[in-house]
């Protein structure tokens, strides 16, 4: 006989206030196989788990239901009050009637029966609840860190340093990522090179990391401790063990007008190519559709000059398989494409350039060698106006509607170097509103104004007409003083909207990780797990969660990566004992399981079976390895013959529950 | 290929070229542009406003008559195929409005929108395609720098008109490449004459035709071509400037296509 205990929780007046908690414990207490029914006020409070304790032992209580939030939120801590009872944790069973009951409804008589009814469908769970223990697997140790800029360094740099090896698998030739390109930070306006490349050295000459760049992630297999990870080299067409980059190779190529991506495309470079002087690793690669020799079979000469002997045109992509325990994605961002924003003349002026290019111009590496020229005629120019929000905040459905949270700090930081560099410039910036809530952000954008003599204006541009010689014709709106401005600039510099880097949608679904409708990852709790994805052993690093700056994103790299040491320094993880099982002898071999799976978790055995008149049967079933089902169900569903069932999730059980919520 | 004809009140009077061009370029490369017999004015500007409905009455009869032929509606001056199509968007999206003018016009059966509206260029892109206009030219326009003047009739709005992208569009640069001639990109392209204000104040309409003109000129524009007759009038009437003249884009057709040969176009 099942002596069932239920507690129902008032959760302050989370509950109470729409649910008549006392009736619900009155109600629940006359159902069969419960012995015990009581309300109280904060459940999850340590007296709350006491009391839930004390129970099971004084009454002896063979299950447990506890009316009150989600399981996501308290299910572990009522498990572990029951474990400490000396009741095996899947005994006990949650009804939500918080997030969907008393948060969702007005009316508190339908409010109350419906708690009863949830209340009802989980003590009919309970009297079918098996005790399940859960297995354990192995931790590999050794982390993969998806992305090189500025957050895979940070958590990769933090994991090592706690003694466990990383990889970080970058896409492009160095690693770095976009605060490369970057010119200043704000609001401190020191240098952003100064700051980062002795931190790409730090992760070159850590012992625990090791750089694999110009690669990418094939495929991902496996689960949280245990992930097999395909990864991907590309060609680089020079050895990087023997190149010294001494450069020879990079004067002597005849290639020298492919655009490059580094200078996001203001000027080119040589098809045989360093990204930038202080690149990591320092190794020459060869943009393989710009290169004479590889396309036409003429030239050869980066391999005539090189003293290292490194040059090999015959170079080819090649797979590597790593395991690791833990993966930390720091795929990052990039600014929209503005085609839809033709209004800017982007495409039709040279002179119309996006912030990202403007850090070029600025650069003491980019194509003005630290003077700013405009693109159209090498001339300084003297009027430079720049936009705000191009594509944030958009509901026009051209752009994004989130604040891209970064421009309003680079642009008040484009506009006072600009004006300290150049004080004989007239700077004007059109802006939507002024958002500056980070330390010392503020103060930074009103010296824009006050100290640098910024034109800040609320309003925007309408329309950018291109001159033939080069200015711009600019018409805006003053919304404070409601009137046209005109204006004839030289420079126009847009603040585009950040996006997720275009290889982070496959990344997920490698990964199956969640995205949201914008495509950055989502994590496991927005406040309370802001740096775990919801995917057991993935960690989410920087501006692939979603906007943010350097110091935010250095800071959740730090975070990602302590919630991947942790993973990392146990030698065992408990698993999920809720997985999907296979009865034999009613499995018919279908294949249909294995088909919707998608972890690849069942797999199909020959399997010889005893008939009863003694003859031996061979039969295909098929079988679920544990450690890599997840415990989703969808094999339950597609069985046709009801062989495939799920631990704690049974068919029966979820027929009981439905039975209780419907009769 | 047949197309329904709706040329329009000014086709008929000041700009007899755009039309005359237009039908005779049709039948060159390969399809009639059969007129709507009894059409009426669609209305000009006066149907724009939303809350009325005997000024889309005409555009609903118009179209109503390319669907008994089974026929897709073409025009050639861009204040109509803006009223038309718009007139025809509404009957699609509006029901109180399609309820209202088929209970006003008691139509045999009732105009639901199945008619689809194009503009002449829409059928050289779209229909005929530019690489088939670019094979029939037989005086193509060498070194000849034409700027394209849109106006906003012909782009705006964009979601119901779906021609070009409004700000930045290139139909016209495309059908000055298949004659032969070099396009000039100027960014006042797209904006208004300045329409019917200069029945009230001259000197507005004249403040942004010369803009326009202004910023043709300064990119190089030899002239410029047009699809509608009050931007064309706008221009040649209101300009400070008279150094670059304005002609409708299918006089420049007819001419590149060897049918109607033209002193300023060679």
């Amino acid at each position: 006989m099942q002596k069932i205990g239920v507690f129902v929780c008032h959760c302050g007046t989370n509950i109470s206030a729409t649910v008549d908690v006392k009736k619900v414990a009155e109600t629940l207490g006359k159902e069969p196989g419960v012995v015990y029914s009581t309300d109280y006020q904060f459940m999850c409070s340590s007296s709350g788990q006491n009391l839930v304790i004390d129970k099971i032992k004084e009454l002896g209580l063979t299950g447990v239901v506890i009316c009150s939030c989600s399981p996501r939120m308290h299910e572990k801590t009522f498990r572990k009050a029951a474990d400490k009872a000396g009741l095996n944790s899947f005994l006990l069973e949650m009804a939500n009637i918080r997030e969907q009951d008393a948060w969702v409804h007005k009316n508190r008589e339908e409010a109350t029966l419906k708690a009863v009814a949830l209340a009802r469908a989980a003590v009919a769970k309970v009297h079918l609840n098996t005790p399940l223990t859960p297995g354990s697997s192995d931790v590999n140790k050794r982390a993969l860190v998806i992305g090189g800029g500025i957050a895979g360094m940070q958590a990769a740099l933090d994991i090592a340093d706690a003694g466990f090896k990383v990889d970080i698998v970058e896409r492009e030739a160095t690693i770095g990522g976009t605060m490369t390109q970057i010119d200043k930070t704000f609001p401190t306006l020191d240098c952003a090179s100064c700051i980062l490349t002795p931190k790409m050295v730090d992760c070159e000459q850590h012992e625990n990391i090791s750089l694999v760049t110009k690669s990418e992630v094939d495929t991902i297999e496996g689960y949280v401790g245990n992930f097999t990870v395909k990864i991907k080299h590309k060609a680089k067409y020079v050895d990087p063990d023997k190149c010294t980059g001494c450069g020879l190779c990079i004067q002597k190529c005849p290639s020298k007008k492919v655009p490059d991506p580094f200078n996001l495309n203001l000027a080119p470079h040589t098809a045989i190519n360093i990204t930038f002087p202080q690149a990591v690793p320092l190794v020459a690669t060869i943009d393989a559709d710009n290169c004479l020799m590889i396309q036409k079979g003429k030239c050869g000469l980066c391999a005539t000059v090189c003293p290292a002997d490194a040059i090999n045109y015959e170079d080819k992509d090649s797979i590597e398989e790593k395991k690791y325990g833990a993966i930390i994605v720091s795929t990052g961002f990039k600014p929209i494409s503005l085609h839809n924003f033709d209004e800017y003349a982007y495409d039709n002026s040279p002179n119309v350039v996006t912030s990202l290019e403007y850090e070029r111009l600025m650069s003491a590496t980019g194509p003005g060698k630290g003077t700013v020229l405009r693109p159209s005629d090498g001339k300084h120019p003297k009027t430079i106006v720049f936009q705000q929000c191009v594509g944030s905040r958009d509901t026009s459905g051209r752009g994004k509607t989130y604040c891209s949270g970064i421009c309003c700090m680079y642009t008040a930081k484009h506009a006072m170097l600009t004006r300290e560099k150049y004080p004989d410039t007239d700077v004007y910036v059109f802006y939507t509103d002024v958002r500056s809530p980070g330390k010392g952000f503020d103060e930074f954008y009103r010296r824009a104004v006050e100290k640098y003599h910024v034109h800040y204006i609320k309003g925007a541009i309408g329309k950018v007409v291109p001159m033939s010689n080069g200015n711009l014709q600019i018409q805006a709106s003053d919304l404070l003083m409601n009137e046209q401005l005109h204006i004839e600039a030289d420079l126009l510099v847009l603040a585009a909207a950040m996006e997720p880097d275009k290889s982070a949608k496959p990344l997920a679904q490698k990964l199956t990780a969640s995205m949201d409708n914008d495509d950055w990852f989502t994590e496991s709790h927005p406040k309370l797990r802001p740096v775990e994805s919801p995917t057991a052993g993935v960690f989410l690093a920087g501006a692939c969660q979603g906007p943010k700056d350097i110091p935010q994103t250095v800071a959740q790299a730090g975070a990602a990566a302590s919630k991947a040491i942790g993973l990392l320094i146990k030698d065992k993880l408990q698993g999920n004992p809720c997985v999907a099982h296979s009865d034999e002898n009613m499995c018919n071999g279908c294949s249909q399981c294995a088909n919707v799976c998608p972890y690849g978790a069942i797999t199909y055995e020959e399997k010889d079976f005893r008939m009863p008149d003694r003859t031996t049967l061979v039969r295909r079933v098929a079988s679920v390895n544990p450690a890599v089902c997840q415990g989703c169900g969808a094999c339950t569903v597609v069985c046709p013959s009801g062989a495939m069932d799920l631990f704690g999730f049974s068919n029966k059980q979820i027929l009981a529950e439905v039975d209780a919520l419907c009769l | 290929m047949v197309y329904s004809y709706y040329p329009g009140c000014t086709l008929k009077n000041t700009a007899k070229e755009l039309d005359e061009c237009g039908r005779i370029s049709a039948e060159a490369l390969g399809f009639t542009l059969e007129e709507i017999t009894d059409w009426q004015c669609c209305g000009g500007q006066y149907t724009s406003g939303k809350d009325e409905i005997v000024t889309k009455l005409s555009s609903v009869r118009a179209l109503d008559d390319a669907k008994k032929s089974e026929q897709d509606l073409v025009t050639l001056c861009s204040a109509c195929y803006n009223v038309i199509k718009q007139t025809n968007n509404a009957m699609i999206e509006d029901s109180d409005m399609q309820m209202k003018v088929n209970n006003y016009l008691k139509l045999d059966e009732p105009y639901k929108g199945e008619t689809s509206v194009y503009h002449f260029l829409e059928v050289l892109r779209d229909k005929v395609g530019f690489d088939k206009v670019k094979e029939a030219v037989k005086a193509p326009l060498k070194g000849k720098k034409v700027g394209a003047y849109y106006g906003c009739l012909l782009l705006r709005p964009g979601k119901v008109l779906q021609f070009d992208d409004p700000e930045n569009p290139k139909i016209m640069e495309d059908f000055i490449k298949a004659l032969g001639g070099t396009p000039v990109i100027y960014n006042m392209r797209n904006e208004c004459c300045g329409g019917y204000t200069i029945l009230e104040d001259t000197d507005a309409a004249g403040r942004n035709t010369s803009k326009i003109l202004l910023n043709a000129e300064d990119m190089g524009a030899d002239f410029l071509i047009t699809a509608c007759p009050l931007c064309q009038y706008n221009l040649m009437q209101n300009s400070l400037s008279e150094k670059t003249p304005i002609y409708y884009f299918t006089e420049l057709l007819a001419h590149a296509l060897g049918l109607r040969e033209k002193e300023c176009f060679k």
